[in-house]
């Protein structure tokens, strides 16, 4: 006797289960949380804090906000951040000062954990929501984070 | 187990296959060496070492503060939690008191992860037994956390929100409303759980008296987290140890007595409601004020020796560091639940078939990254 009231236990508790999916079944429309992704690219906007990569931003004279003080190079856990930098006579004073070189930033070393952001006293550097970082080779993931003939934006001291 | 040991006409004989470590069930690299008689267990012998990044060892190297992003990918589904530890341990040391704000804060995301964490584990546990619905379903309501995780902190796993005196950043103004859209929601889909997976007769009968564990082998295996709260053992940290802004909610510690596999699961989905219960209770009233106290940009714990625990999603997590008075610890030690947790599994499945292994081993809810450090 209990063989068939377990028969009829289970197909009783399968469909218990089985309403569950059914319902979402029927409403598949309602609610689909599922995106598109590579189609749904130009409409696509990632949180503004998200970490997908630090970026270095230039305003329209191509000045950057970058002193070289090397905070963000010390604070990274993994030594992504590499400054070269020289003391250079700054047109303006007249008086030799610490200018960056170059900014160097090995993306394939990041860990996103957001260290060196918190530690520039300038505001030089923060985070571009940018997640699409395949490339074919790994030396395209150094990059030299000030662009070419750029310089720092008078008036920013650290 | 008696009757293919004594058939006359066929000789039983013990054997060994590996299992893992590129295993579906073992939920990431372990491996374990199987001597097994027919479908019957007669060892486990877990093998470890696959993902071993000496994250210890680096923490030698670093900066405290450098530390704490280092904890994101040991139990990478409680992450918050593991920061939080790190910086209660070097605030402790610092005698540092973080404001009001920080404590609330910290203490919704940390019950956000756990929550995120067991809906992760309760996909994947119906998936392991062989119900793949249940993984959408865990996964879905997993993505809500997730995105507030990301507006709020940046990232949706590896966060590191925590600093040494408080938070990176204050929390996004849409926080308060999305934490409150998410708790409106999972009220709803949490029933369904229960409808979906746990009422029904295959998934109990392959969890029912499956790899029981007595209140005895849990404490003497230093079992914590669920797993120890299912055989009986009352071992939830924040109850017992409370920290952050954990003394100042009501919840009840989730305990069960059978100590098998269903219980486990039992009490996982009663952990759910608890931090649904204590996200309520703190989500309409987050104190004003900063978010963080200033440090000293190069941190110095004083000379001595300091101990925190935690509970994560899986038991207690404990953060032992030494230090000699420099930038750097001198020995940092992190005592993780997982690694406890997977000491007993040889103790509770020996004479189970593998069927149950595997579904032994869904309810002790191991991370691998956590084990090997």
């Amino acid at each position: 006797m209990s063989y068939f009231s377990d028969i009829y236990k289970g197909i009783k508790t399968l469909l218990t289960g089985m309403s569950v999916t059914g319902k979402y079944f029927l409403n598949s429309r309602k609610g689909a949380i599922t995106q598109q992704y590579p189609d749904n690219r130009d409409s696509l906007k990632m949180f503004d804090r998200f970490r997908g990569e630090v970026v270095m931003p230039h305003d329209e004279n191509n000045e950057h906000r970058c002193t070289g003080c090397q905070k963000c190079e010390l604070a990274c856990p993994n030594g992504s951040i590499e400054i070269i930098w020289d003391r250079k006579v700054d047109p303006e004073t007249g008086k030799k000062k610490k200018m960056i070189e170059k900014h160097i930033y090995h993306l394939g070393m990041c860990t996103m954990c957001g260290l060196c952001i918190e530690a520039c006293p300038t505001d030089a550097i923060k985070w571009a929501q940018n997640f699409e970082n395949s490339v074919y080779d790994r030396s395209y993931l150094t990059r030299v984070l000030n662009k070419p003939g750029s310089r720092l934006k008078p008036g920013v001291e650290e | 187990m008696e009757t293919t040991t004594n058939n006359s006409n066929f000789k039983s004989e013990e054997y060994f296959i590996n299992m893992g470590p590129q295993h579906p069930a073992t939920h990431g690299v372990l491996r374990l060496l199987l001597t097994i008689d027919g479908e019957i267990i007669k060892k486990v012998e877990p093998d470890l070492g696959y993902i071993h990044r000496s994250i210890e060892k680096m923490c030698e190297r670093d900066s405290y503060q450098q530390i704490v992003h280092l904890t994101d990918r040991m139990d990478y589904l409680s992450s918050h939690i593991n920061n939080e530890a790190v910086c209660l341990t070097v605030e402790n040391a610092l005698q540092i008191e973080v404001p009001d704000r920080v404590k609330v804060i910290r203490t919704i995301i940390g019950e956000l992860t756990r929550i995120a964490s067991h809906c992760l584990w309760w996909g994947v546990m119906g998936m392991d037994v062989g119900a793949l619905t249940t993984y959408f379903y865990g996964f879905r309501d997993r993505e809500m956390i997730n995105d507030i995780f990301e507006e709020t902190c940046g990232a949706r796993l590896t966060m590191n929100y925590n600093i040494p005196g408080g938070l990176m950043f204050d929390i996004h103004p849409n926080f308060v409303k999305r934490v409150k859209d998410f708790i409106a929601h999972f009220k709803t889909k949490l029933p369904e759980y229960d409808t979906l997976l746990t009422g029904n007769v295959i998934f109990q009968k392959r969890t029912k008296g499956v790899g029981i564990l007595t209140k005895e082998d849990a404490i003497s295996f230093g079992a914590s987290g669920p797993v120890g709260r299912a055989s009986g053992y009352s071992c939830d940290v924040r109850k017992h140890h409370p920290y952050s802004a954990l003394d100042r909610v009501t919840f009840n510690e989730a305990l069960k007595t059978e100590g098998d596999t269903f219980a486990r699961y039992q009490v996982r989905i009663q952990e759910m409601w608890e931090s649904l219960s204590i996200i309520e209770q703190l989500i309409d009233n987050i104190p004003e004020g900063d978010y963080k106290v200033a440090t000293n940009a190069v941190i110095k714990l004083p000379k001595g020796e300091y101990y925190q625990k935690v509970e994560t999603a899986r038991g207690e997590l404990g953060v032992y560091i030494i230090s000699t008075g420099t930038k750097n610890p001198y020995r940092v030690k992190f005592r993780s639940p997982g690694f406890s947790n997977l000491s007993l599994l040889s103790h509770i499945a020996v004479g189970g078939k593998i069927g149950d292994l595997v579904a032994t081993m869904a309810t002790l809810d191991i991370v691998v990254p956590d084990i090997d450090r």
